[in-house]
């Protein structure tokens, strides 16, 4: 592996007493689905947020294709091909679908500072919102206010607004995080998909999820990687049966 | 689409009479309406302005009557060096009142929620106290402006007629531009940033710098308002940027509808109209406004506009 598409270095991050992330080194490469499991305060979000820019780390050090971004503001990461999805959905709900996907457009194409031209009416815009939108499905919604979408409808247009900004690495904040059956098995459908072309990071509870689609996988306990490795491996990862899975049958189940 | 039809049909009739009042005035010889209407419109442009942060940028300013006062301390304070030109004291005042923003606003814009209330209020208050030490320029007791801003001959700011026409020119001049604007990219993403900003932040867009842009834009065009009010009293005083003046305009663009482009004009009219006629049945006219005020912001939501709107539909 030459140079990895994201490098994370021994980031350690603190909240009082208690070390969230905790020397946490991983690297993924490009083409490469890349999914972080852990249980219920692991350190997850955490992690994300570090990644993304929401929360500075203490000490270590995140790159992007070989450039530093550790301290940088998160939408300058968005600009060097970072986008991501949030755990609970965070839309613009008083805009129509089209609209939130147009903006993420927008902030990769050119200046936002224009005063006079009407942007609704910009054509590469609104073609990139489309497109990104019949990509997740929600192609005949584009015109409806996101406050009336479905929770699942929502959760397909977080897709459709990071996959608008063209991004290098996509982050997925737990993007099964309250779907029905039917509605996960479209949105694993559709990862599936989207592998193809983008590399992804990928924190999700939802097991049969995560082994259908991980090229790898990082189990995150107290914050530390306690093993990183193929699904294969996971699965027979002892330290991984006892610290995280606990309970046998998801493993087997699902082997 | 009904209730389109309604608040714009409501909207149309507004702006007809506006229009159309110099002509009642002058066939009924009522001089006070086209006085009071002048002042209506001024403080409409001012709403509007405020309505651009406020309404479409999500951003609370309590202090908006600074620019008010800083626009007419430019007419002023230039007229009473001598300086009487409109084509320098209207640049003067439109740049005064930016400057302003951009150093208020590079400050305030750190802080969010009730913070940025207290803070923009507190601004504004320091620009009052400064106005009122003032001794050159009347301190407490203000400054009487003895000529009009000159146009030379272009337009004669002491013709009633007239004043009143740029006065209305200016105003339309303004929703245009931010009918303009609240479509534009920069609009989008100032609504958007209102909406959600950690979303925004999180697609690529730096909050600060947009939210800046906007609130400098709104404060100049409040101090064009500011430098057509000084004219149209023939002075300015520390009073007009008194913090109730502030609140004054926010209850202007509250009760007309926050976040639509006629809103503020609407709650302009409709604040000014019930002040001066409550004022002359009695001088206890706040104790009716106020409780009428209450009624309407708590029972019609989204203003008068959002009330036209639901009488569209019902």
């Amino acid at each position: 592996m030459a140079e990895p598409l994201l490098r994370v270095e021994k980031l350690v991050r603190r909240f009082g007493g208690i070390l969230a992330t905790d020397n946490v080194s991983l690297d993924v490469a490009s083409g490469e689905l890349h999914a972080i499991i852990g249980p219920n305060g692991a350190g997850k979000t955490t992690l994300i947020s570090q990644l993304t820019g929401h929360l500075e780390p203490h000490s270590g050090s995140v790159s992007l294709a070989g450039r530093d971004i550790t301290y940088l503001p998160a939408y300058r990461r968005c600009a060097l091909g970072l986008a991501r999805s949030f755990q609970i959905t965070s839309l613009l709900l008083d805009f129509t679908a089209a609209d939130n996907v147009a903006l993420a457009a927008q902030a990769h194409a050119g200046t936002s500072f224009r005063f006079f031209a009407n942007a609704r009416k910009e054509r590469s815009l609104r073609d990139a919102a489309h497109a990104a939108l019949d990509r997740v499905g929600l192609g005949h919604r584009a015109d409806i206010v996101v406050n009336r979408l479905s929770h699942g409808e929502r959760r397909e247009l977080e897709l459709a607004v990071a996959l608008a900004s063209k991004p290098k690495l996509l982050l997925l904040d737990e993007p099964m995080a309250g779907l029905g059956v039917t509605e996960s098995q479209r949105m694993v459908k559709l990862l599936q998909e989207l592998r193809k072309e983008v590399s992804i990071v990928l924190v999700e509870h939802d097991m049969p999820a995560v082994f259908a689609l991980a090229d790898r996988i990082s189990v995150l306990v107290y914050g530390r990687v306690i093993a990183s490795g193929d699904p294969a491996a996971i699965r027979a990862n002892e330290d991984v049966k006892r610290a995280y899975l606990g309970d046998q049958h998801v493993v087997t189940h699902h082997g | 689409m009904k209730s389109l039809s309604v608040s714009k049909a409501v909207t149309a009739l507004m702006l007809a009479g506006l229009v159309l009042l110099p002509l009642y005035s002058s066939l009924s010889g009522n001089i006070f309406i086209l006085t009071l209407f002048t002042r209506i419109i001024i403080l409409a442009l001012a709403a509007a302005s405020l309505n651009l942060i406020m309404g479409f940028g999500g951003m609370m300013s309590f202090g908006h009557a600074a620019y008010l006062g800083i626009g007419g301390y430019a007419v002023g304070m230039l007229a009473q060096e001598g300086v009487g030109s409109g084509f320098i004291q209207f640049p003067v005042a439109l740049a005064a009142s930016a400057i302003y923003a951009l150093v208020i606003g590079a400050l305030s814009l750190r802080t969010r929620g009730v913070y940025f209330i207290m803070i923009t209020l507190a601004f504004a208050q320091m620009a009052y106290y400064v106005a009122s030490g003032l001794a050159r320029y009347g301190g407490d007791d203000g400054l009487t402006i003895y000529k009009r801003s000159d146009f030379s001959g272009l337009v004669d700011l002491s013709n009633r007629t007239q004043f009143y026409y740029l006065c209305l020119a200016c105003l339309f001049g303004v929703i245009f531009l931010i009918w303009r604007i609240v479509n534009s990219r920069f609009g989008l993403v100032v609504q958007g940033l209102r909406s959600n900003e950690q979303r925004m932040q999180a697609i690529g867009f730096p909050a600060k710098r947009y939210q800046l842009v906007c609130f400098v834009i709104s404060g100049t065009m409040c101090g064009l308002a500011g430098a057509l009010l000084a004219n149209n009293t023939d002075f300015v005083s520390p009073a007009v940027m008194y913090w109730t003046r502030s609140g004054d305009l926010m209850v202007m663009v509250i009760l007309g509808g926050m976040g639509t482009l006629f809103g503020p004009v609407m709650g302009a009219v409709v604040f000014l109209l019930l002040e001066e006629f409550l004022s002359q049945i009695t001088e206890y006219w706040a104790l009716i406004m106020g409780p009428l005020l209450l009624l309407i912001v708590l029972f019609g939501r989204g203003g008068i506009m959002g009330m036209l709107g639901r009488a569209g539909r019902g």
